[in-house]
């Protein structure tokens, strides 16, 4: 590897911690999961999922996955949510 | 089929899912205890290889190559397939733009200023992520997202004429086209040499993790971002000219 | 802790199910069917995680610090992206849907015939 790009940052940090860390955001996200599912109003739901979304992607920065939160943050936040209120403006329109 | 018996026939169709799927999970290897071997050598020999430090990209575009072009293709049937199913039919017209423009509700100041003053840095992030793919956590699917959220900025400031204008449908298919069909074809330019499919075949780079390293992975990496950031663009717009514009009744 | 990640993952899947099958609203069936997807991702970045290891991107770190698995990470990621676009799509057979038959509780679409 290149010694002049080299930066060397400690990555230490202690087990116990990032164990306590995965589990509360688990804990999390089972909550998160049942939330959007018992919310039955289309429109609060929409807003359930695009927080779920956020959970989701601390969690897989907890599991050592900078890539895939990336994806899951800007999907799940913004373009998801987005298409569904489209499609439930388009819904409701119908229905005036 | 009442809904009552719809629900006792599903939990009894979980309990033995998850029944079986615990079972299944007394073979496994506990959580961090990863045994497995694939994980290992790619680590090892990813850099020395290939000289990309991402190694993540470097097993999506060169390692595991063919079948991301798999899933880039399912991205570009699945923006087809919105056009197609979202078609005018016969008993529908479509509403001006300019008539929409007029009666949209106005957007507050906040919204507005806030949305267009980040336009720029998200484009460039979404560029700058979409060209890193070897260098750090970034690369073509992730920069193409990013890229869409530029675009979905402008609609929710309130220009949807602008959104309109900026991506029309011809401009945008056309540059899908472009990263679907480039993808592929860096693919068929390996085979042109004599060599595998999808074979990296550019030079790589005199120093790992740098920009113009890695041969064709940064290349690759450059055509999917922008064909998903067109895909998703195509999918926005046919859906909010669904909502806007496209109302029943021939008049 | 060594099977926590994996309950989790079968109790997501189990509500995501529970609730696309007691649905009254087809967008609220399609939310719940990402509920259901987002447990697959959890399942895959869970079963490459190794204990005190870091991200396989070695720019700053020596080349043989333990790193987690990187493919798994490499499907989960473009997993996330391919199944937003198929949701989209239907999304969109929603909409016709609701255009030709007028309603979206999918109890009631199931018995109507052309």
């Amino acid at each position: 590897m290149n010694p002049a790009l080299a930066v060397v940052t400690p990555y230490t940090v202690p087990a116990g911690l990032m164990d306590a860390l995965q589990v509360t955001v688990l804990v999390l996200i089972a909550a998160g999961a049942t939330a959007v599912v018992v919310i039955r109003e289309p429109v609060r739901q929409v807003i359930a999922l695009s927080a779920y979304g956020v959970l989701l992607a601390v969690l897989f920065l907890a599991f050592q996955a900078p890539d895939v939160t990336l994806s899951e943050l800007t999907v799940g936040s913004v373009v998801l949510p987005m298409l569904l209120l489209l499609t439930l403006a388009k819904v409701r329109r119908r229905e005036k | 089929m009442t809904p009552a018996l719809r629900r006792w026939i599903f939990l009894a169709g979980a309990a033995g899912l998850v029944a079986f799927y615990l079972w299944g999970l007394v073979g496994l290897p506990g959580f961090g205890d990863y045994p497995g071997p694939y994980g290992d050598i790619i680590n090892r020999i990813a850099v020395g290889q290939t000289n990309a430090t991402g190694v993540v990209s470097a097993v999506n575009f060169e390692y595991r190559g063919i079948d991301t072009v798999g899933e880039e293709f399912i991205l570009f049937v699945a923006a087809a397939g919105v056009s197609v199913v979202l078609r005018h039919l016969r008993s529908e017209r479509e509403r001006e733009a300019l008539d929409e423009a007029r009666e949209a509700p106005p957007t507050s100041d906040a919204v507005r200023y806030v949305a267009l003053i980040l336009t720029g840095p998200i484009v460039v992030f979404g560029w700058w992520l979409a060209s890193h793919a070897q260098t750090s956590p970034s690369g073509g699917f992730q920069g193409g997202v990013v890229l869409t959220t530029a675009f979905v900025l402008i609609y929710l400031a309130g220009q949807f004429l602008a959104f309109q204008r900026i991506s029309p449908t011809d401009l945008t298919e056309a540059v899908e086209a472009v990263g679907a069909g480039g993808f592929a074809a860096v693919g068929v330019g390996a085979v042109a040499l004599g060599l595998a499919y999808l074979t990296n075949f550019l030079p790589l780079g005199s120093t790992p993790g740098g920009v113009f390293s890695s041969g064709t992975i940064a290349l690759i990496s450059f055509f999917v971002g922008i064909e998903v950031a067109a895909a998703f663009v195509l999918i926005v717009g046919e859906l909010v000219e669904q909502t806007l514009l496209v109302r029943e009744g021939t008049k | 802790m060594h099977v926590f990640p994996f309950v989790v993952v079968a109790w997501i899947l189990a509500v995501g199910l529970y609730g696309i099958v007691t649905s009254r609203h087809l967008v609220h069936q399609i939310v719940c069917l990402i509920v259901v997807q987002s447990s697959t991702y959890v399942l895959l970045l869970g079963v490459g995680y190794r204990t005190g290891a870091v991200a396989p991107y070695f720019f700053d770190i020596p080349g043989r610090t333990p790193a987690v698995d990187p493919v798994v990470q490499a499907l989960a990621l473009t997993d996330v992206v391919v199944e937003a676009a198929v949701t989209a799509l239907l999304l969109a057979f929603a909409v016709q849907a609701h255009k030709r038959f007028g309603t979206l509780d999918p109890q009631e679409l199931v018995q109507l015939k052309g």
